[in-house]
């Protein structure tokens, strides 16, 4: 008999570890490809997004002496002369520069009517010899307009300075810094309501979607094939037109003489047409029909795997047929269920396009104002502040989902 | 339709069933089942096997006819209400619960007391002999053990009457002779009635008091296995169950319970099944272990000239395969002891037969 071994050689132990490493290897080759695009797509433009939320020199680089010499200001009165004659000076270089324009945008950021008064004085001081400022600065700028004189001003651009600075976020949540340096709110209250609003909107457009997707879904996992197929065309549907014209078709269908309006005139239910359209309602329904086959769709391959007898198993047992849903299919669907719920939660919470055409005022989200800051009001920090306290919300949502449901439920077929 | 017998307790009174509305899938459906009885349903699969069962636990309609238990209608009862075990092909333990939890699921149903609950489910655990395993969930056990489980959650409840889809479809072979035992064991101990569906046939000859042999919606036969072996009824149920020859041949004469028919290799005499008639073409069923090969000490009334094919060596026994003069094969199972005899290829062998052992069906 041939003694055998069973211990490998050191040869074996060789052949054995070039093997692992060449597997591992191709493995990680084949994940480089997205590996790289996730870095450059979604990595990096998120940590830019994040980093512009607190960082913001444009301030400092245009002021940067007048900025230093306001670090010993009380913030009580008037600054000192010589800080004045500073700003002047500055000023009048951004003006030369073409640059007083951004200053003023800063600046009016914090107190509204700024630019003008920026932009004048600084349209002013061009053509004054630096001789002139460095003697009458003071009086040159108090003449241009009556708000240099005022110390709020002179803390409106002291504050603007920071390079790194949490006043976007507080912003993002309707607070700001008071002149001792605490923290209060605004006197305007916009962006918590309308997270609130956001969220209440995505609960209830989540909520509709199991109302219409789980009887739907349940109704095809266990219809015959030939059925369930085509209704699976219908729930697909939308999928394949362009988001576009499926919601301008709701603008046609909502509007003042649209088609719903002119059918319950013509039924007689009401006398006047009802405003649909451009509004929170609009948002909603339009919405709800969008993100319909999210729900649909993992509801439907999850529910393909129940097998019938479950159910028949739990009510040859006696139970009632709805204490065997609630009790056996319930807990055997909320994978489904959950995954629906989920994506059409966080996906409804970031929506843009939908409210923005037939959501009018009342129907905007919060992804409307980030959009806004970004394309209009020019505040990229502020939308970049809206946008990570929207991601961080999503996040804590998620945590909160894993915690009582458990992201194990999750399944998406 | 018959009288109704005192000890009867479950009828099927003409059952119908169409999905369609065009053709039947159930053509009539008749039978008496005594408490305590165990009735096999087999056929092959479209057959209408699994259809009558879902009548009975109610998750089909009837389309016309009457499903009675102990005289009264089921047929408008809501399926929770029957009151019937049902055990599936997939055992249809519920995985969100532990094996405990599933068994208290009809008792819970029920709003039994808890302690009477995990009374009857320890009770039940340890006559499955799976007292050990009440925590685990279903998923955590092995095939046979889930059937086991699902046996005794369709028993926890105390049915009359428990309905067993093709219970042991899913799982091996020596798992599946094992669980054969584990349900006769339990259904000779707790004595409730069963109806059990199945296409395996060894499994519904060893373990049925009756067969009701389907096919094309129709019952066949319904009898005692062995009756249902020895003496079929017609050609279906001859084929259908176990292995069988046919020589195909044309009757001469009748007389009484025997009939003397023609066949390419002389003449054979036989017995008579129903529809027989002189001068028509009939086939003679003989089965494989029924035929003897000449020489033999067995006492035979029959004999049929045919030529060795092969020999195939299965282990506890050897099968042979000869060639009737019109070509038809014929297979003879002989066991293996010393007196297997040895052929050469297309040697000319006699085979021989008992007249009690061969049958002549009508050929329609």
């Amino acid at each position: 008999m041939i003694p055998t071994s069973h211990t490998l050689d050191p040869d074996d132990a060789r052949n054995a570890a070039r093997e692992v490493r060449k597997r591992r290897l191709q493995a990680f080759l084949f994940v480089v490809p997205l590996l790289v695009f996730i870095i450059f797509a979604f990595v990096a433009p998120i940590t830019t997004m994040l980093y512009r939320s607190v960082h913001n020199p444009t301030v400092a680089n245009l002021l940067p002496e007048t900025l230093i010499a306001l670090e010993d200001w009380s913030g009580e009165d008037l600054p000192d002369d010589t800080i004045l004659i500073q700003f002047a000076t500055d000023l009048k270089r951004m003006a030369n520069e073409r640059t007083s324009g951004q200053l003023a945008d800063e600046i009016n950021r914090a107190l509204p009517g700024m630019s003008s008064v920026v932009k004048s004085t600084a349209r002013n001081l061009r053509r004054v010899e630096d001789s002139a400022i460095a003697t009458n600065g003071v009086a040159l700028l108090l003449d241009a307009n009556d708000r240099w004189s005022d110390p709020t001003t002179w803390r409106a651009v002291r504050d603007a300075g920071p390079i790194y600075s949490s006043s976007y976020y507080l912003t993002a949540v309707d607070m700001e810094r008071t002149v001792s340096g605490g923290i209060a709110p605004r006197d305007t209250q916009i962006y918590k309501q309308l997270y609130t609003k956001t969220l209440k909107m995505a609960l209830i457009i989540t909520i509709l979607t199991v109302l219409l997707g789980y009887p739907l879904a349940f109704f095809m996992a266990h219809a015959a094939s030939g059925l369930a197929n085509f209704l699976m065309v219908f729930v697909l549907l939308p999928f394949w037109t362009s988001l576009l014209v499926r919601t301008t078709a709701w603008i046609a269908l909502l509007q003042t003489n649209g088609v719903v309006n002119s059918t319950l005139l013509a039924l007689g239910i009401t006398d006047q047409p009802i405003e649909m359209l451009y509004t929170q309602f609009a948002t909603i329904i339009a919405m709800t029909h969008i993100l319909l086959p999210f729900m649909v769709l993992p509801l439907y391959a999850v529910m393909r795997g129940i097998d019938n007898s479950f159910m028949r198993a739990a009510i040859s047992m006696g139970s009632r047929p709805i204490g065997a849903w609630y009790r056996i299919y319930l807990p055997m669907s909320l994978p489904g269920l959950s995954a629906g719920a989920l994506l059409v939660f966080i996906i409804s919470v970031g929506y843009y396009i939908t409210p923005a055409l037939v959501g009018g005022v009342d129907g905007q989200m919060i992804s409307n104002i980030i959009a806004f800051h970004m394309q209009q009001s020019n505040n990229w920090e502020l939308a970049a502040a809206l946008g990570s306290l929207l991601l961080i919300l999503i996040l804590v949502l998620y945590w909160l989902f894993d915690k009582f449901v458990g992201t194990s439920n999750i399944k998406l077929g | 339709m018959n009288e109704i017998r005192p000890d009867t307790f479950l009828r099927f009174d003409n059952v119908k069933k169409s999905y369609d509305q065009k053709s039947l899938v159930v053509k009539g459906f008749d039978i008496d089942v005594k408490e305590g009885e165990f009735i096999t349903l087999l056929g092959p699969s479209g057959s209408g096997k699994t259809t009558v069962l879902m009548m009975l636990a109610g998750f089909e309609s009837v389309t016309s006819g009457n499903i009675a238990i102990e005289g009264k209608s089921i047929n408008k009862t809501a399926p929770n209400k029957r009151n019937i075990g049902m055990v599936f092909q997939n055992y249809a333990l519920f995985p969100h619960m532990s094996v405990a939890e599933n068994l208290a699921y009809p008792l819970t149903v029920r709003k039994l007391p808890k302690g009477e609950i995990n009374d009857r489910v320890a009770k039940y655990l340890k006559l499955v002999e799976l007292s050990n395993f009440g925590d685990r969930r279903p998923g955590q056990l092995s095939g046979g053990q889930k059937q086991r489980v699902a046996l005794a959650r369709a028993m926890i409840f105390e049915p009359a009457l428990i309905l067993m889809d093709e219970p042991l479809g899913a799982l091996d072979k020596n798992l599946r002779e094992q669980m054969q035992f584990e349900i006769t064991r339990l259904h000779k101990k707790l004595g409730f009635t069963v109806i059990y569906v199945t296409h395996d046939q060894t499994e519904a000859l060893s373990m049925s008091d009756r067969i009701a042999v389907f096919n094309d919606g129709v019952v066949q036969q319904c009898a005692p296995p062995s009756e249902l072996y020895e003496r079929p009824i017609n050609a279906f149920v001859a084929d259908f169950i176990g292995e069988n020859n046919f020589v195909l041949g044309k009757v001469v004469s009748i007389e009484g319970c025997t009939a003397k028919v023609k066949t390419d290799t002389g003449t054979i005499t036989t017995q008579t099944a129903a529809g027989l008639a002189v001068g028509n073409a009939c086939k003679v069923s003989i089965r494989p272990e029924k035929l003897f090969i000449h020489p033999t000490t067995h006492a035979h009334e029959n004999s049929l000239d045919v030529t060795f094919n092969t020999r195939i060596y299965v282990g506890d026994f050897i099968r042979y395969y000869f060639k009737l003069p019109n070509g038809t094969d014929v297979v003879v199972k002989v066991l293996n002891d010393l007196s297997a005899p040895e052929f050469d290829d297309g040697a000319s062998a006699k085979l021989l037969s008992l007249i009690k052992n061969c049958i002549a069906f009508p050929i329609s």
